[in-house]
């Protein structure tokens, strides 16, 4: 059974199909990367499969289970997370703290009032680790809004993972990054490959061919191949819509 | 690095916590200064003060700490002071049966209302908190039993369990000043809760909240509702000091100026909703003395303060006493 099904999705905005009939499996473990020119509804789709936005029509099974009506809290709950184009933190809490309440989210309940958060070891130890995971360690108790625009990406990924997924989409995690950030970032992606099933959109066609089990191509809402990274660099269709010199080069 | 270091935020929080003490301890010294300047008027106005005090702190919890920006605050004053008018003439006169009451409508009211409103966001919740804040405002107007418009003065304050107690203005004053510092030892264990957190965390960035899976209304209308029924408090201690009620408890106009106080003191540290309140009623006090047109050079005051100092007068303290370790 695949991880993650989706079954002839629809979504327009006015006259533009952001997604068009679109279907799409993601099996568990492989690292799924969408690619597509900038408005190809890439970021539509990844609302919709979260839970932020609804489709028009169609399904999406998650682990075999209809969870085209949940919201997003309760897709998290069931194990999918994702990551943001645009980094969305909580600017004015410290880099722990962004990451400990992540974790908070599904330790036990958040109805407790008076004991003191700040001093819960559990989400403490927990969020450290997944800090030490992204590089972030020394910089903890710095204010979320302080962090470079490259400790921000790396945030956000923290933030994810510490949702405890079983799926996590991540949009473009590379977006704005350069140089010695993206090359940490890839390392971290490739580490993550095969421990946790992943859907990828990214514009970085190096970082795409080198971590992708499977790449599916979006074009104008529509899925136009799906295939291993040789088979798509092979396609024509994707070669003419889209890849045209920059794959080949 | 230890992860038991606590996050930096928390060294401010506690400079705040000793200010709040600060403003304890010279209440606490009030009355004996009133004494020396034989002034037992100040012992009135200071209970009417903390009274609002605890108000404001209320209100700070879901403006500050929540971003929800409620413009009817004023009802929950109003149920608090319709308790003690209400129950007393039914022959039920402990401030303990009042507070209870007062706290049992104000959830029935907040849990409605908030539910309502806080679907909407930014002025569409001011506006539907003030809606709201009207409707209790006519339901009271329209009592004709407890004097409608003109409200009804109080036989007796509340007894004080079982006791006369509260009669005299001073112990009124202390047992006030109880009441607002245990709200605010509640209070501020409250925002440094895992709900505190939570809470916080829907001011800052309600999407990344939902995306790590929190649902962020439950943790609204809980504080709202907490907010409410802490608010209604000061209108049982309001009615005690004035020994009289009516629906002017509940205008729109002591709803801004809740809200006047909290963003005057600084929003989102409770400390500075206590010491909101305390200015801007000083400031009523002491400009009232020499002009009848106080609230023209209030709102200037105000204006200053929200333009140079976007943190209120906490933000401004903290600056003048630069960065703390
Ligand atoms: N909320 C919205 N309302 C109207 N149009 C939208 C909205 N969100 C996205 N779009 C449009 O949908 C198209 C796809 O956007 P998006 O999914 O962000 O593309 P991508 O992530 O692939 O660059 C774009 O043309 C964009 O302008
Ligand atoms: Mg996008």
């Amino acid at each position: 059974m695949s991880m993650l099904s989706v079954r002839n999705l629809k979504k327009a905005y006015g006259a533009l199909k952001v997604t068009d009939d679109l279907s799409l499996d993601v099996e568990p473990g492989e690292l799924h990367a969408i690619i597509g020119p900038n408005g190809a509804g890439k970021t539509t789709l990844i609302t919709q499969l979260s839970g932020q936005s609804r489709p028009d029509s169609g399904q999406i099974l998650f682990e075999g289970r209809d969870i085209t009506r949940l919201g997003m809290a309760e897709r998290v709950h069931l194990g999918l997370a994702r990551s943001f184009q645009i980094t969305s933190i909580l600017p004015g809490f410290t880099v722990l703290e962004n990451v400990a309440l992540a974790v908070q989210a599904k330790d036990g309940s958040s109805f407790r009032f008076f004991a003191p958060v700040a001093r819960e070891e559990v989400l403490n130890k927990a969020a450290m680790h997944k800090l030490r995971d992204v590089g972030l360690a020394d910089r903890a108790h710095l204010k979320a809004s302080a962090l470079s625009h490259g400790d921000h990406r790396r945030l956000e990924l923290a933030i994810a993972m510490a949702t405890e997924p079983k799926l996590l989409l991540l949009d473009e995690p590379l977006a704005g990054t350069g140089g010695q950030d993206a090359e940490a970032l890839v390392a971290l992606l490739l580490d993550l490959k095969g421990k946790i099933t992943t859907v990828l959109i990214e514009h970085d066609m190096d970082a795409v061919f080198s971590l992708a089990d499977r790449i599916s191509v979006l074009v104008y809402g529509e899925i136009i191949a799906t295939g291993t990274p040789a088979e798509i660099r092979a396609n024509p269709a994707v070669r003419t819509a889209y890849l045209g010199e920059e794959a080949t080069a | 690095m230890s992860v038991a270091e606590q996050p930096m935020p928390r060294a401010r929080m506690l400079g705040r916590t000793k200010a709040a003490w600060v403003i304890f301890a010279l209440a606490a010294l009030l009355p004996a200064f009133a004494a020396l300047t034989n002034d037992p008027f100040l012992t009135v106005i200071g209970t009417r003060i903390l009274a609002f005090a605890i108000a404001a702190m209320a209100l700070d919890l879901i403006l500050g700490y929540g971003a929800m920006v409620s413009f009817g605050h004023a009802a929950y004053i109003g149920f608090g002071a319709y308790s003690v008018a209400i129950l007393s003439r039914y022959g039920i006169t402990d401030i303990s049966l009042h507070i209870l009451a007062a706290m049992a409508v104000s959830a029935v009211f907040a849990t409605i209302t908030g539910a309502i409103s806080i679907r909407t966001r930014g002025i569409y919740f001011i506006m539907i908190t003030l809606a709201f804040g009207q409707m209790a405002y006519f339901f009271f107007v329209s009592l004709s039993a407890f004097g409608g418009d003109d409200g009804t003065t109080l036989a007796d304050r509340s007894t004080f369990f079982g006791t006369r107690f509260l009669e005299s203005d001073l112990s009124l004053y202390y047992v006030t000043l109880a009441i607002l510092i245990g709200l605010f030892l509640l209070a501020s264990r409250l925002v440094m809760s895992r709900f505190g957190r939570v809470l916080t965390g829907t001011r800052e960035n309600m999407t990344r909240m939902e995306a790590v899976g929190f649902r962020p209304f439950r943790y609204q209308l809980t504080a709202f509702v907490i907010s409410g029924c802490m608010t209604s408090i000061a209108g049982v201690i309001l009615a005690n000091q004035a020994e009289f009620i009516s629906p002017a408890f509940m205008s729109w106009h002591i709803s801004g100026e809740l809200i006047v106080m909290v963003v005057l003191g600084g929003i989102g540290n409770l400390t500075g909703a206590i010491g909101g309140a305390v200015i801007a009623l000083l400031l009523e006090e002491i400009i009232g003395i020499f002009t009848h047109h106080w609230k023209l050079y209030f709102g200037i005051i105000l204006i200053l303060v929200v333009l140079y100092s976007p943190g209120g007068v906490s933000g401004l303290v903290e600056r003048i006493r630069g960065p703390r370790k």
